[in-house]
């Protein structure tokens, strides 16, 4: 290790010790949080906002390292958040420790979102580029029909609440808000670890080739399909992981996350955040959720509510917003916030996204 | 016999839908390479800037139907237009960040819609010839549907004379096939970008207004719910295919509403069935051209 | 080869090179494939793009035509067309034969053609009396062609217009000997009007049409001048070329 490996180590550990300790704290940030940290109300936003980075995070290993363009990736985050949820439901009237069927709950989810991820991931991968694209927003659509259809096992459109008959008093109740924090922190953590891992491993090399140059690595004798394959399986089961949390955090799981704008919006917190970086991920997931909550609540308010109705329509809509940002941010930032330093250091202006012929199938 | 009929024309009927959303995004892709997600914007805002006119021109009636289709295949045809001029063509031949761009679009112009015309559905008035039945063959089918099949089948009509007769069809012809080859003849292929776009644009916005007949409302969802069918359908078909989007939407649709019926419902699965078979028999779709 | 072809009396007082390349670097997904290739075309006779396979003469070729990115200097007829897109180049009077002729499969024969005419008076005429064959196979799919008549219907393509240069690579690829000798004869046809930038790995080819050599290794040129001067030294093209002179041997 390098001493600049070292001082990186250092500084992750050093913040992830300071998030630790947020709920601990009263730190007031006026305009960006709703109220001091120890409240039950910004902590519990801040977890939101945690499990989505490390969504994200997942989502820019398929995307950013692997080259895989999903619009299918709210599918496992909803495997997670549904299928722990259904499971605790399912095993509600059992007579075993509470301990241990919500840990068996738990596994039985993880096998769950590894079968769909392998199923889906087979089939999808048989195509590639903008085709791979489709085909995946198409199995996350069936999910998300599935869900709203059938409403007996899944809520439908009203949602499924969170069966608390197993899940253990620690992780239940607005009081216990503080351990929802921990668990989501310790899932972005755990998330990011397991990416690094992947990225550093062979099959984390050889994936960045596959994105580079797929034939290349066909001649080193590599079957692309398997790397390619394996990162979707390891970003699928690591946002079944979020997905798990977000039910706790939420003590219920809404339909919403299931449906092709929910990947969408983890496109544009990525894109935002900057493909090009692990770290961009992690802010854009932070600065969407935090963003997300402000605008809905600047929309809300009165000072909008004054406003002539070309300016307050427009300003009331947060997703209208993001949505032009995200805009703004392809056209005239490519490489996103993650991109900003390295822009300012080399003074360039160039793109640091080539262009490159598609190849798709 | 009579549910088959049934649900073979009101399929058609619901292809014809597909179609018309399909065969832009299909020549879209096709010639530039652009996934649009956009589409399904262009067919919304068609439609309530459509309704909008004919219902304050004359509400209910073919005059006020036929005025909203005009206005809404227009309202396509320019919102595409300037979509393509403005902002994919400033990322030209990117095709991920344009892919990118145009889900940009579509949030924010779906969000803005709701801040326009709302969340809920907005029920629309029809001239009363549609909301009748004729019998054909023992089955009562629903009028509307007559009117979708004629107006896709016209749409198709006319793409294929257009691509066939004129100088921007055949260069479109050969874009789609090779486009920088085409660039390399001497020709600004960028301009037949718009031209398709605009086409699109404005078979999206007819669509639009069909929906709106079809389903009875128009929302500021009718374009995405819309659009992911037509994803598939276009993956079905083969991208790049006008063809393949035509028979894809047909086969897509028909099947939609024989599951739906026999199956109890199950119409948007097994279409996604169908999508996973084509692309493990034939990853390139039914007609698309060889990877 | 007669005293015409040799370097020396090229170019002619007062006309200078049709195609000037200086310092170009071509680029194909953010990789180097050609780099600081500079040389000259002269304003008649044929040119030919030489060096072994994978040197980068198609990419020289697409690098003119800013069909891949690129930096240098490009200048045809004294202005300077290297920011130029592809079709303002072609609209300036390049006519461009690719590699593995690119013909569209889906268009018929004479569609090919329609949509290559760019002048106002297309030289229908001529292309019927080089290419008798496209005639009779007007209304054929270009992609059911044989490989030598798609490349009569890319050369068709090029010739149809008035051109002030012709960029072909690699005409008689994989084609029949009797069909190279076709293909040769309609170049040096056209090239009694127009100059020719000409990739070619038939050594015969080069030999009865080629004024001038360009050679390229590693990216780079490193040979210019008289076509007799390096095919007449054995040693120096199997060198640089790495090829036999078949039509030596025979
Ligand atoms: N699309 C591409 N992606 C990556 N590398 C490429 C691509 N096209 C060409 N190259 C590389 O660029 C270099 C030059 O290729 P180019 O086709 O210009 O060579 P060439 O001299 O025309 O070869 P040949 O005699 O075989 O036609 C080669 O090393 C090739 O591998
Ligand atoms: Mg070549």
């Amino acid at each position: 290790m390098n001493r600049r490996t070292l001082a990186l180590v250092a500084g992750g550990v050093a913040l992830v010790v300071a998030l630790a300790l947020l709920p601990l704290l009263a730190l007031d940030v006026p305009g960006v949080l709703p109220g001091p940290t120890y409240t039950p109300g910004t902590l519990q936003l801040l977890a939101f906002a945690m499990l989505i980075a490390a969504l994200a995070l997942s989502y820019r290993m398929m995307f950013g390292l692997a080259g895989l363009l999903s619009f299918g990736h709210a599918l496992f985050f909803a495997a997670g958040a549904y299928g722990l949820g259904m499971i605790l439901e399912l095993l509600a009237p059992a007579e075993w420790p509470s301990e241990l069927v919500f840990l068996v709950a738990i596994l039985a989810t993880l096998v769950f979102g590894l079968v769909l991820a392998a199923t889906v991931g087979a089939l999808a991968l048989r195509v590639t580029g903008i085709s791979f694209a489709m085909v995946t927003l198409a199995f996350a659509q069936a999910g998300s029909v599935l869900i709203r259809r059938n409403a007996a096992t899944t809520g439908g459109d009203e949602g499924l609440p969170l069966d608390i008959t197993h899940v253990p008093d620690g992780l239940v109740g607005v009081l216990n808000t503080r351990n929802l924090y921990w668990m989501a922190l310790g899932i972005l953590v755990a998330v990011y670890l397991v990416v690094l891992w992947v990225e550093r491993s062979r099959a984390g090399h050889v994936a960045e080739a596959v994105r580079e140059n797929e034939l290349r690595v066909r001649v080193i004798g590599l079957r692309p399909y398997d790397v390619k394959l394996l990162v979707f399986i390891v970003a699928s089961v690591l946002a079944a992981v979020a997905g798990m949390g977000y039910l706790l955090l939420q003590s219920g799981a809404a339909p919403r996350v299931a449906t092709a704008d929910f990947t969408l919006t983890l496109l544009v917190i990525v894109v935002l955040g900057g493909v090009g970086a692990r770290w961009g991920a992690i802010v854009g997931g932070i600065v969407y959720t935090l963003l997300d909550q402000r605008l809905t609540a600047l929309a809300g308010s009165d000072a909008i509510a004054a406003l002539p109705d070309v300016l307050r329509v427009p300003l009331s809509e947060p997703l209208f917003i993001l949505g032009t940002l995200f805009v703004l941010v392809v056209l005239f930032l490519p490489g996103g916030i993650a991109g900003i330093p390295k822009r300012i250091a080399t003074g360039t202006r160039q793109d640091p996204v080539e262009p490159k012929e598609a190849t798709d199938a | 016999m009579d549910t088959v009929v049934l649900l073979l024309i009101t399929g058609l009927g619901l292809g014809a839908l597909y179609f018309l959303v399909a065969s832009g995004l299909s020549l879209i892709y096709g010639l530039m390479g652009v996934l649009n997600f956009a589409h399904g914007s262009f067919l919304t805002i068609s439609a309530f800037l459509g309704w909008e006119v004919g219902r304050r021109v004359s509400d209910g009636t073919w005059t006020g139907l036929a005025l909203s289709a005009v206005v809404g295949i227009v309202v396509g045809a320019v919102v595409a237009a300037l979509t393509e001029l403005l902002i994919i063509r400033r990322l030209y031949e990117r095709h991920i960040e344009q892919a990118l761009v145009t889900v940009g679009i579509a949030l924010a112009s779906v969000a803005l819609f709701e801040g326009i015309w709302g969340t809920d559905p907005i029920y629309t008035e029809r001239p009363a010839w549609l909301t009748e039945t004729t019998e054909i063959l023992g089955a009562r089918i629903p009028n509307d549907r007559f009117l979708l099949i004629a107006c896709a089948g016209l749409v198709l009509g006319g793409i294929v004379l257009f691509l066939r007769r004129t100088r921007y069809g055949l260069i479109i012809r050969a874009g789609v096939e090779n486009r920088h080859m085409v660039t390399a003849l001497g020709i600004d292929v960028r301009r037949s970008f718009t031209l398709v776009f605009a086409i699109g644009g404005a078979a999206a916005g007819l669509g639009g207004v069909l929906a709106s007949v079809y389903y009875g409302y128009v929302s500021a969802h009718l374009g995405s719910v819309l659009l992911i069918f037509a994803f598939i359908v276009t993956v079905i078909g083969g991208l790049g295919s006008l063809t393949g989007a035509a028979i894809a939407s047909v086969l897509v649709a028909v099947l939609q509403q024989f599951a739906n019926y026999y199956l109890g419902g199950t119409g948007d699965l097994v279409v996604v069935v169908a999508l996973a078979a084509v692309l493990l028999v034939r990853p390139r779709g039914l007609m698309g051209k060889a990877a | 080869m007669t005293a015409a072809s040799d370097a020396s009396a090229r170019p002619a007082p007062g006309a200078g090179p049709i195609l000037r390349v200086a310092g170009l670097t071509g680029r194909i997904t953010g990789q180097t494939v050609i780099e600081d290739v500079s040389f000259e075309v002269p304003a008649t006779g044929v040119t030919a793009l030489l060096g072994r396979n994978g040197v980068g003469k198609t990419s020289t070729i697409r690098s003119i035509l800013g069909l891949i990115e690129r930096t240098g200097s490009v200048e045809l007829g004294g202005i300077r067309i290297d920011a130029m897109p592809t079709h303002r180049i072609v609209q300036f009077g390049v006519g461009y034969v690719p590699e593995d002729r690119e013909v569209f499969a889906g268009l018929t024969v004479a569609e090919n053609l329609r949509l290559a005419e760019r002048d106002a008076a297309p030289r229908r005429e001529f292309i019927a009396r080089l290419f008798p064959d496209l005639v009779a196979r007007r209304d054929q799919r270009a992609g059911t062609l044989s490989g030598g008549q798609q490349q009569m219907v890319s050369l068709a393509r090029a010739l149809v217009n008035e051109n002030r240069l012709l960029l072909v690579d690699e005409p008689t690829k994989g084609l029949a000997p009797r069909i190279v000798d076709e293909v040769a004869a309609a170049l040096g046809e056209a090239a009694r009007t127009v100059p020719i930038l000409l990739v070619e790995q038939n050594l015969h080819v080069i030999r009865a049409l080629a004024d001038r050599v360009v050679v390229l290794s590693g990216g780079r040129v490193v040979f210019a001048g008289a076509a007799s001067e390096l095919l007449d030294d054995e040693e120096r093209v199997q060198r640089l070329l790495g090829v036999h002179d078949a039509s030596e041997a025979a």
